[in-house]
């Protein structure tokens, strides 16, 4: 074996460059690997590590979470039989007496889940806070008398629980009086409310100053905001495209960018969850065979992704898609609600952090809930497109504008973020995020956890995989004072159930090695090590995958 | 017993042999010829009968070449009416700086002048000291602050309604509410003159819309009695046909009410849901600013589900959905909007419960905001060229050309220039 970083998955680096796109990154045991850099770049448009990991679930984890679920539905059915014969009480809300005879509003068979198998394990989610959202937050003590089916606060409040469920990827979730004063002095000046939308009297002044500096930030020709990160999708996204165009949409988007493409009225066909050759092979069909049944070709193409996929923590293949989307005349739209400040050197999002051009991406999209700590949407992109848009958005006629202080908090963030006001805050909070993620992550792995996802990325899911386990994991985590998120079926595939952790510039090391120690234990404790390829703790001095590959 | 089935067996064969030779020739001819057309068939290549042709790789290499999508978006012309905004500085109260010239404002749906009040903007400032500004957060993963639940008590308990559930976008709400409870099959009658959210909703559920004309009950009836008949003839997939009826309390496009009381009736004999949606009326119609249904005194357990907005009359950002906790919960696991969008900012909430307290302690500005609607609904009955349309207490009017000059080019340009004066 020569150098170290020629190991490239067992084949030789030249032969994988013309495989790129064929053949794409290879899998070898769940674990993909891009192509390292070799100090010659051949073409190859990744110019850091791809790294991302997706460990396949082993069988007998598999085969337990399926009984775990046939129990419960088993145990569903019979307390149902015994709530329709009377022998256990009603617990639900009933419909009223005067519209017994009406037709019944939910189907039995519909809520059946919900009744079941969701309520035992409710408790995890809404949970009350009482507090700003940062690092740490006070939680709101909430007991339940009768097994979930209603909540009781006591009053009490469980201090200082640290924080590893909220979007706060960059701190800027802070009551800091200094950092807030301009909010505050705006929010004195203008009020909270709008009560009118953008193309009446809903433009102020702030309106603009925002759009032009969020333009400046994402180095394009000019944005627009809207006042719902959700809405953003669902309103625009059927302006742009109509009947008689296709929609290529990722497997795992998220509810609002699917809403948006049902309300289009335009052909939808999904491609596998960032895989390139189903993509391509849509794309070639697509063109060549034209619309279904009467064979005109498609009036335009629109390539639907995310930068972060929340649920996975997988990072899109930008390069590729981009190489892809010029080669077939396709439009991208890119949805970077969990990326846009979260990655990349200065935190300009999946554009930077490949190093590419914001002019390749056609309509650059985000929010500003998760990084900025603020509410509301915004799409950027060449100045016919912005043009376009806020003459023939429905949320600029229906839909009311931004709240002028939200806009501020914005403003600040994303001047911090720039280094316009002086400092060098900004570029340390992405740095502390970078840092925390990949220790986070690389922790983690070590401990022989199962974690998904992209090494760089800040969303960070654990799988946990039997329904038992998300109950009891979630509650003794607050028990040890750390506030998690879990998630299970529907927003997840069945098998996969997950614990979500959300790594934020304003943790400090100490809270993630609180975090970390109540982990390993509890992880000892319910068994969730899964992992087969646990690495140890100092790799450079024996890395087991270059064993493995010399074959 | 074997010997003899050989000998019958060779006796056959001997037989055949013997017939092959007594054969005419043209008898053999024919037959030596239909085996050697089988033969060649057997072995020839298939063909479909509709000539597919398979595209050799270079025809599609053509192709991918050839093809040439539309633009993105299609150019928009630089004197389009909507292109420019109107650039609002400072706050858009009564007295409004538009492009840098002073205004009274007519524009903004600020119906009880809450957006420059100094209590309200008291309350944000505390909440904004305590909470920042983002929730950072959808409702289910530790975005649900003390302030959301305060605030849906207080709308429950304001509304006389078991349960109240916020959305934090005014076009959401509704847009969110009708799909988490009509799906694909049912149907549902709206009126024709329906807000653009909740086309949008009814878009998203894939029900059978039904359109009757404005206001009218009679054409609603007819729809109904037609319905029912369809039902008589497949009583099965009746019983699991969900009916709603969506209507708006005060309408954005026209300015009058629907008649609410005829609807109730209709409701019951007739077996629909009711879905009413508040968002000019709440804060507006009514003694205490209640709604249409305080204005006309019926039971608020008679409405499934009532939608309102909060941009409107409490100054705030938002909606929210009240009703039986029946029929609210629900969202809760199901309204798109609710569970997959980050909640309320808090100091917004907390605008908007200081904007209820506002509300409940001064019930007289209803009568005054209807007793100033009444006034500009006078004062501006007699101009000429121009119509009044909308109910005398509605805060919003449209004012319409009487006659039309022509195209609808022509009109907008008409009213936009009456506007810019």
């Amino acid at each position: 074996m020569a150098n170290p970083s020629a190991v490239c998955n067992g084949h030789l680096h030249y032969q994988k460059q013309n495989n790129l796109l064929k053949s794409g990154i290879s899998k070898k045991n769940g674990i993909t690997k891009g192509i390292k850099k070799n100090g010659v770049s051949n073409g190859s448009p990744y110019k850091k590590p791809f790294i991302e990991h997706f460990e396949r679930t082993p069988m007998y984890v598999a085969v337990l979470t399926f009984l775990g679920f046939g129990v419960g539905t088993i145990f569903g059915y019979l307390r149902d039989f015994m709530r329709a014969w009377g022998l256990e009480k009603r617990n639900v809300a009933a419909e009223r007496e005067q519209q017994k005879d009406f037709v019944p509003l939910y189907q039995d068979f519909e809520n059946f889940y919900t009744r079941n198998l969701y309520m035992r394990i409710r408790d995890n989610w809404n949970r009350p806070i009482c507090s700003v959202p940062g690092p740490q937050f006070d939680l709101m003590e909430r007991v339940t008398d009768d097994y979930n089916w209603t909540f009781r606060l006591t009053g009490r409040t469980i201090k200082n629980v640290i924080n590893m469920g909220s979007y706060n990827y960059l701190g800027f979730a802070e009551t800091d009086a200094n950092a807030l004063k301009t909010v505050t002095k705006e929010l004195q000046k203008y009020g909270t409310g709008i009560c009118s939308t953008r193309q009446e009297m809903g433009t102020l002044d702030k309106h603009i100053e925002l759009e032009k500096l969020v333009a400046r930030f994402l180095g394009v020709e000019d944005a627009m905001v809207f006042g719902m990160g959700f809405a953003t999708n669902s309103m625009n996204i059927p302006a742009l495209v109509g009947k008689g165009c296709l929609i290529l949409s990722d497997e795992l988007n998220h509810a609002s960018l699917v809403l948006g493409a049902r309300l289009s009225g335009a052909t939808i066909r999904i491609f596998k969850h960032n895989n390139m050759q189903s993509l391509e092979s849509l794309l070639k069909d697509a063109i060549i065979y034209g619309q279904p049944r009467s064979r005109r070709a498609w009036r335009k193409i629109i390539i639907l992704v995310e930068g972060i996929y929340s649920m996975e923590g997988s990072i899109v293949r930008l390069p590729e898609i981009v190489s892809l989307k010029k080669k077939y005349k396709a439009y991208l739209y890119l949805d970077e609600a969990h990326s846009i400040g979260a990655v990349g050197a200065t935190g300009r999002g999946v554009v930077e952090y490949f190093g590419m051009n914001p002019d390749d991406v056609d309509v650059l999209m985000g929010t500003f809930t998760k990084s900025f700590g603020a509410a509301g949407g915004y799409i950027a992109g060449k100045k016919d497109l912005v043009d376009f848009l806020r003459t023939h958005s429905h949320s600029a006629v229906y839909a009311t504008s931004m709240c002028p202080p939200v806009a501020e908090q914005i403003i600040r963030a994303m001047k911090c973020l720039m280094g316009l006001d002086g400092t060098t805050q900004g570029l340390q909070r992405v740095h502390q995020l970078g840092k925390n993620t990949r220790y986070f992550r690389r922790r983690l792995h070590e401990m022989g956890f199962i974690i998904y996802g992209n090494d760089d990325s800040p969303v960070v899911p654990l799988l946990l995989f039997m329904p038992g386990k998300i109950g009891a994991f979630a509650r003794r985590m607050l028990e040890k004072n750390i506030g998690v998120v879990v998630v299970g079926f529907p927003a997840t595939p069945i098998t996969e159930s997950r614990a979500r952790f959300c790594v934020s510039a304003a943790h400090t090391r100490e809270m993630l090695d609180t975090v970390l120690k109540a982990l390993d234990e509890l992880g000892d404790f319910l068994q969730l090590k899964y992992s087969r390829y646990s690495k140890s703790a100092h790799p450079e001095l024996y890395e087991e995958t270059r064993f493995e590959l010399e074959d | 017993m074997a010997a003899a089935v050989g000998v019958g067996q060779q006796w056959v064969l001997v037989e055949m042999v013997q017939a092959f030779y007594e054969a005419p020739a043209y008898h053999l001819i024919l037959e030596g010829i239909l085996i050697l057309w089988i033969i060649r068939l057997l072995f020839s290549k298939t063909y479909k009968l509709q000539e597919r042709s398979d595209l050799t790789p270079k025809e599609k290499e053509e192709l991918i070449e050839e093809w040439q999508p539309e633009p993105l978006v299609p150019p928009v012309s630089k004197d389009h009416p909507a292109l420019n905004y109107n650039i609002v500085s400072g706050p858009p109260t009564h007295k409004i700086t538009v492009n840098d010239k002073e205004c009274i404002n007519f524009a903004s749906f600020n119906f009880l002048g809450l957006l420059d009040n100094e209590k309200v903007k008291n309350a944000a400032q505390a909440s904004l000291k305590k909470y920042g500004v983002g929730t950072c957060g959808p409702r289910g993963f530790y975005g649900t602050f003390d302030v959301h639940l305060e605030l849906e008590e207080r709308l429950a308990k304001f509304m006389r309604t078991e349960e109240a559930i916020i959305y934090s976008y005014g076009f959401a709400t509704i847009a969110s509410a009708i799909p988490a409870y009509s799906k694909r099959g049912d149907i549902v009658f709206v009126d024709e003159a329906a807000c653009f959210a909740i086309q949008k909703g009814l878009q998203a559920s894939r029900s059978n819309i039904k359109l009757f004309k404005h206001n009218d009950m009679v054409d609603l009836e007819r729809l109904l009695k037609e319905q029912e008949s369809e039902d008589q003839k497949n009583p099965r997939k009746a019983r699991v046909t969900r009916r709603f009826i969506v209507v708006e309390g005060l309408y954005m496009n026209t300015g009058d009410v629907c008649p609410l009381p005829e609807l109730i009736k209709l409701k019951y004999k007739y077996k629909v849901r009711i879905f009413l949606e508040e968002s000019l009326s709440f804060g507006v119609l009514g003694e205490h600013g209640r709604g249409i249904t305080e204005h006309f005194g019926i039971n608020i357990d008679d409405i499934d589900l009532i939608s309102a907005n909060m941009e409107n009359s409490l100054a705030s950002i938002g909606g929210f959905c009240c009703g039986r906790s029946f029929v609210i919960d629900h969202q809760r696991l199901s309204g798109q909007g609710y569970c997959f969008s980050a909640s309320l900012p808090p100091l917004l909430a907390a605008a908007a419960i200081e904007a209820l307290n506002i509300m409940e302690d001064n019930p007289d500005i209803f009568q005054t905001l209807q007793g100033k609607c009444k006034r500009i609904h006078r004062a501006l009955q007699g101009i000429s060229g121009l119509k009044l349309v909308g109910e005398s207490f509605s805060p919003a009017l449209h004012l319409q050309l009487e006659e039309s000059c022509g195209s609808r080019e022509n009109d907008v340009k008409l009213l936009k220039r009456v506007v810019d004066y």
